[in-house]
């Protein structure tokens, strides 16, 4: 059977209307930084210059930090906790009323397809901050005491593979709680995040109570270690999560991490093989596997190998991958070139290490940055494809025979994020999910989340929880 | 004269006294330190109470090895079996209340009813912390409303291998205080104990041989904080670290060198080496700095 032919489907671009440049968000206000620096963000689909953001300096964060910390003090702190949450809750609502101008402007960006940005980053931003929105002048229920306080400033840095997610999973808490921010977007994905500043002037958000800053690692090592801020939250690699945990180590601001993962899929003879390979593509492909909890080792138990890599290469081959903007692509382009250039090298050692690499026959767009889905098999676990965090849309295929064999090979590792489970045995999903070290366990389902879901890793895949009650303790003093 | 301090009950007269050699205890045997060394603890006035194990890095690295290996066993265990072990040990501390009235007498030169009072409060502490072992996973638990055809819940888990600096100056009632949070919800750990005061918990040891906690789940060193607690803080298979008997010049290294695998971080709550009261009730912080939280998605249908 041939493969169906698809018309062109773009969603249109017009309803974003882009500036030429961008600044920072201090006080309330967009200002330029202060010695004049900027940056482009391109399109990686296609490498277009989509806008200049501003560069921010060590000047900028002391602004940023100031007018934060005034916030708290003179405004937020003091301001009554229902009245907190209606700001939030008026934030959500302006998040759904432009949610298709947010998906349109994040796909832009970033390069994910329209489909998940439309379908489920920008419905789950509006979803935290729903969600949050309800606990601000309910805290002194969520368990941690009767007056739980808020910490002061919070310092946030967030990483690009899903912009104003991460965003909300970092802001709506802090705000929730009383605290201020300052957030720092990832350099090659600064937009929406802007976009988020208009938002906060439109729901007459009180000045200082969210600051924006735009730069890259500079921009964010200047910030943790502001010694003006009482909280640190990041989310991005488990490399710079260390290097941020040994600097704040000395001082006495709190620290959450949710850094990288390399989760196994794990995939018993008795799971339903068509259910589980629509599980092990959104395990990894979706979002072009830029996802700290993606499940980039598929381990399938060896009596059903076989079936289960045939079946999955043949669903491979329907992928479509390209523009991502058109509503029929479920695959978009990688984030940046630094990124593609760090996929390829990995996929390199894994062909030089003896493993066997397969792809569907994928033709790719001639600009921009692009990879196609693919599949290792011949993986052992010595192999740094199967140790290393790629971040990039590649599988690597192990086997096991026993379930306790599956739990070995699934905790053989320094990560512990997440892992995926598939099986029509109650008991032995029980059984395996108890013993997965890894914070998130999806059974017979892979990548879903949700506000009320706590979110976050064992070992060195960070600290803190993020969502749900749990996350809370982040930004409460307890 | 010491001899007599640390025998409850008098010593016919003219009767040499059969001293105790206070030794490591790691996984569930009472070895000298491999190092060969010992140092000598001496009571409040200055003289010779005994010569304590003093531990090395070969020690600790073992201690290390016994704790993660008792990890997988003592993590299973229900929680109705766990809190019957600390109840069990509160029961064989009581039996020796008078031994241990003299042996915290004699480390901090406490009155006999201030010394009493904190053995009393030693024991209560684990059978505080022994009712805890099934009612933490409802407390932190959760179950999760999320938007969709999902069954989705939250519970707590232990964190893993947990190296604990015991506190300097509360021998009996602060090592208490900072080990039974941590194996209470199936942690298992390294202490080390008051480096001036270390008898105590040495004793405390018999203790925890003869009840029913599994050999390797509490595991403690004497000696040279200084010299140990950085093999600790450094060590990649230590997940948490508990810094309250650290000294302030020592705690920031420590934590800098915990942050090499990302340990959890316990930092004392009192700074500048303030005491921190031990009497008072211990609240969930101690139990939850040693737990993660798992989230379980399943879908719902037929």
């Amino acid at each position: 059977m041939g493969k169906f032919e698809y018309a062109p489907a773009p969603e249109s671009r017009s309803i974003v209307s882009l500036r030429e440049s961008y600044g920072l968000f201090i006080n309330g206000e967009f200002a330029s930084s202060a010695d004049g620096r900027a940056f482009k963000t391109i399109s990686p689909a296609t490498e277009e210059v989509l806008a200049e953001v501003a560069e921010a300096g060590p000047v900028d964060v002391d602004r940023a930090v100031a007018a934060a910390r005034r916030a708290y003090e003179r405004t937020w702190s003091v301001l009554p906790a229902k009245e907190r949450g209606k700001y939030l809750f008026r934030i959500a609502r302006i998040i759904q009323e432009r949610s298709r101008e947010l998906a349109v402007l994040e796909s832009l960006d970033n390069g994910k397809p329209i489909r998940e940005s439309r379908d489920v980053d920008i419905p789950l931003v509006a979803a935290h901050f729903f969600y949050h929105a309800g606990w601000a002048d309910k805290l002194e229920y969520a368990g941690y005491g009767p007056a739980p306080r808020p910490l002061g400033v919070a310092g946030q840095v967030i990483p690009w593979n899903f912009p104003l997610l991460m965003l909300a999973w970092k802001i709506a808490p802090a705000l929730a709680c009383g605290n201020t921010v300052v957030l720092k977007p990832a350099e090659t994905t600064p937009l929406t995040a802007l976009t988020f500043a208009e938002i906060c002037q439109q729901a007459d958000l009180p000045p200082g109570v969210v600051n924006i800053l735009t730069g890259a690692g500079d921009t964010g090592k200047a910030l943790v270690t502001h010694p003006g801020i009482d909280k640190v939250a990041f989310t991005g690699s488990t490399e710079v999560g260390k290097e941020i945990a040994r600097e704040c180590a000395p001082t006495r601001k709190k620290v959450t991490l949710e850094l990288g993962g390399k989760a196994a899929n794990i995939v018993f003879e008795d799971a339903p093989v068509d259910q589980a390979v629509e599980g092990i593509v959104n395990g990894i492909f979706f979002n072009q596997g830029h996802v700290c909890c993606a499940g980039s080792r598929l381990l399938v138990q060896e009596s059903v190998y076989e079936q289960v890599l045939a079946s999955l290469q043949r669903r491979l081959a329907t992928l479509r991958l390209g523009d991502p903007l058109d509503k029929n692509t479920d695959v978009g382009a990688i984030n940046s070139a630094a990124q593609l250039a760090r996929i390829r090298e990995l996929s390199e050692v894994g062909e030089a290490e003896g493993a066997q690499r397969w792809s569907p026959p994928c033709e790719l767009p001639v600009k921009g940055f692009w990879f196609p889905p693919t599949v290792f098999t011949g993986v052992s676990q010595a192999h740094r494809i199967a140790r290393e965090e790629i971040f990039g849309p590649v599988l690597s295929v192990l086997t096991f025979r026993t379930p306790a064999e599956a739990v070995e090979k699934a905790n053989n590792t320094p990560y512990g994020l997440s892992a995926g489970v598939w099986s029509d045995k109650g008991s032995r999903i029980l059984w395996m999910a108890s013993r997965l070290r890894a914070g998130v366990v999806w059974a017979n389902t892979f990548n879903k989340f949700d506000p009320s879901s706590p979110f976050g890793g064992y070992k060195e895949s960070g600290y803190g929880r993020e969502g749900g009650r749990h996350g809370l303790e982040a930004y409460l003093d307890v | 004269m010491s001899d007599t301090v640390l025998s409850p009950g008098d010593a016919p007269p003219g009767r040499l006294a059969v001293r105790k050699t206070y030794k490591l205890y790691i996984g569930g045997a009472f070895p000298r330190s491999e190092s060969g060394r010992s140092y000598v603890v001496t009571d409040h006035k200055g003289g010779f109470l005994a010569n304590a194990a003093l531990a090395s890095r070969k020690d600790a690295r073992d201690a290390v090895v016994a704790a993660r290996k008792a990890f997988a066993g003592w993590s299973a265990a229900t929680a109705y079996n766990r809190g019957q072990v600390l109840y069990r040990v509160a029961e064989l501390l009581e039996g020796r209340r008078a031994q241990f009235t003299a042996e915290v007498r004699a480390a901090e030169g406490l009155g006999a009813r201030q010394a009493e009072a904190v053995v009393d409060a030693a024991i209560d502490r684990w059978v505080w912390y022994a009712g805890w072992a099934d009612k933490i996973a409802q407390v932190r638990g959760a179950s999760n409303p999320v938007a969709g055809p999902f069954f989705n819940f939250s519970l707590p888990e232990p964190t893993g291998v947990v190296a604990v600096i015991a506190p300097e100056a509360s021998s009996l009632l602060g090592f208490v205080s900072v080990v039974a949070p941590a194996v209470v919800t199936g942690n298992t750990v390294v202490v080390l104990a008051s480096e001036r005061y270390p008898l105590p918990a040495v004793s405390l040891t018999e203790v925890l041989a003869t009840s029913d906690v599994p050999g390797g789940v509490i595991n403690v060193l004497t000696g040279r904080t200084a010299e140990v607690a950085p093999w600790l803080a450094s060590h990649m298979d230590v997940n948490a670290i508990d810094l309250t008997g650290a000294p302030d010049s020592l705690a920031d290294d420590l934590a800098v060198a915990a942050a090499e695998n990302l340990k959890r971080v316990l930092r004392p709550a009192v700074e500048d080496g303030a005491a921190e009261d031990w009497t008072q009730p211990p609240g969930l912080k101690r139990m939850l700095a040693y737990l993660e939280t798992k989230t379980v998605w399943h879908p719902t249908g037929t």
